[in-house]
């Protein structure tokens, strides 16, 4: 018989998501750069999420957080870490869980920092905060992953990089909205997708960021999973995979033998686009926001660089119960104003203004 | 040199982040940002009080002639609004000028007010938003 696995004394209290309000089409941003509209459909998008001039990767984080400390219901100042997982953050040296950590009321006795891991340094924050927790060195942690991605423009990455935030609050499984059955990583050194110190935008492989690195990564990690739990895809109710574009999560579901029923309701990028460290987290807090209690759910977040984790849940009987505390994931997606090229250009400084 | 010193960003930042207030033990009326006397009494017999996170504009006004760092979201609109038990003007963000009205109720959020060029400190702090 197995010793039960640490992951199953930890759970989700709290989850919150943040997604700007505004929306640019894919067909402004093809008409602008003179794409055909045979790029964006084949990635399987719609239309993307711009953050406003007044807001940025930490402003994000704040909302989300305040959302998930409203489901959580928890003290403050019991939260012990502070996970802030990002690949556009406004200070390149100067956390960003810390400014989170002092709007929240969390400090000053707690741990913060920054996770660096392209799209998955959130989910390395969840992986770290699963282990605090079952060791008994904090009672609750905060894990945030918010970006607000950058993509040169006139690039394809254009079309998908967008903004939004997902805020994790993990404590003890009694209590839980829905509690972990384990997790599995799987990392390696693949040059996928990067971006230089002091380069505006980042850079990617093309084709590379495909089958040896998202679907390579996602697929070992999932298996592992499944095979450390003797578990299979007909096992789960949902599966969220990080979404990059609309295409990707399906075809890595069908790999693994999950049916694209399985994976819909957890798939946003195609109406608010890859919101990076946010992806899976965000398609996690709406399968969430619908969960009815005992079902599983597997979430399998990645990174460029590159590495993922796979993580099955179990939903609680006490998922009811804070659900209706905050906004919902379809409550942002249709809170929405489309803008012009122009206005998204002004919106994220892609313009070179002189200022005096 | 800074022209916005960190020592002084730092100082105000529990009552940017959090809308902390002071309520004054001596005439009970409540004032915000906090200062070291009441500004009503000059009791010095202060203490701290978190402010509601909800209110209504009393007034408002659009600046279309902003700094240049506030270029981007041009007009701006500044509003005095009403949190019950005292009166504050901030920034009123994620709204066009036809969208405020006298009355309106607005929410407390989180955003960056302003930054030291581009390479100096960045200043984060409350607007308020249409209630969500």
């Amino acid at each position: 018989m197995c010793a039960a696995r640490p992951e199953s004394s930890v759970g989700i209290r709290g989850w919150g998501v943040y997604i700007p309000r505004f929306r640019i089409s894919m067909v402004e941003i093809a008409r602008e750069w003179g794409w055909s509209d045979y790029q964006w459909k084949a990635l399987g998008m719609v239309e993307r999420s711009v953050a406003g001039p007044d807001e940025d990767s930490t402003t994000m984080g704040v909302e989300a957080s305040i959302n998930a400390l409203k489901r959580a219901n928890i003290n403050p100042s019991d939260i012990g870490a502070v996970f802030f997982g990002s690949e556009s953050k406004p200070y390149a040296v100067k956390p960003s869980a810390t400014i989170i950590a002092e709007v929240l009321g969390i400090t000053p006795l707690t741990m913060a920092s920054d996770l660096e891991f392209a799209c998955r340094a959130a989910s390395e924050g969840l992986r770290a905060s699963i282990g605090l927790i079952a060791s008994g060195m904090v009672k609750y942690a905060l894990v945030v992953g918010s970006d607000t991605s950058q993509a040169n423009p006139g690039d394809v990455l254009e079309f998908t990089a967008s903004s939004g935030a997902a805020t994790l609050i993990l404590g003890g499984s009694s209590g839980s909205a829905a509690y972990f059955e384990g997790s599995f990583s799987y990392i390696t050194d693949t040059p996928d997708f990067w971006r230089r110190e002091g380069s505006p935008y980042p850079r990617h492989g093309e084709g590379f960021t495909g089958e040896p690195a998202y679907f390579k990564h996602i697929v070992e990690a999932v298996r592992g999973l499944m095979d450390s739990l003797g578990l299979k895809p007909s096992d789960f109710n949902y599966a969220v995979f990080h979404q990059p574009n609309g295409r990707f999560p399906l075809k890595v579901g069908e790999m693994l033998g999950f049916k694209a029923e399985q994976i819909k309701l957890g798939l946003v990028t195609p109406i608010i686009g890859n919101t990076y460290n946010g992806s899976a987290l965000i398609g996690l807090a709406r399968v969430l926001d619908y969960a009815k209690p005992g079902e599983r759910i597997l979430v399998a977040p990645f990174g460029s660089g590159a590495g993922s984790d796979a993580y099955s849940l179990i939903v609680t009987d006490s998922i009811d119960e804070s659900r209706e505390r905050a906004p919902t994931v379809d409550y942002y997606i249709k809170n929405k104003v489309m803008i012009t090229y122009s206005q998204y250009s002004k919106f994220r400084r892609l313009l070179r203004v002189i200022r005096e | 040199m800074l022209s916005k010193s960190p020592p002084v960003v730092w100082r105000s930042r529990i009552y940017r982040y959090r809308l902390i207030g002071c309520k004054c033990k001596n005439c009970g009326r409540v004032h915000y940002p906090p200062a070291s006397a009441c500004p009503y009494c000059s009791s010095r017999d202060l203490e701290e009080v978190e402010l509601p996170r909800v209110g209504k504009v009393l007034s408002y006004s659009i600046v279309y002639a902003v700094d240049s760092d506030a270029r981007e979201r041009s007009p701006v609109i500044l509003g005095l609004i009403d949190l019950g038990v005292t009166r504050i003007i901030a920034e009123i963000t994620d709204a066009n000028p036809e969208d405020i009205k006298i009355g309106s109720q607005l929410e407390a959020v989180f955003r960056r007010i302003g930054e030291d060029g581009e390479t100096g400190v960045i200043i984060y702090g409350l607007k308020f938003r249409p209630v969500i």
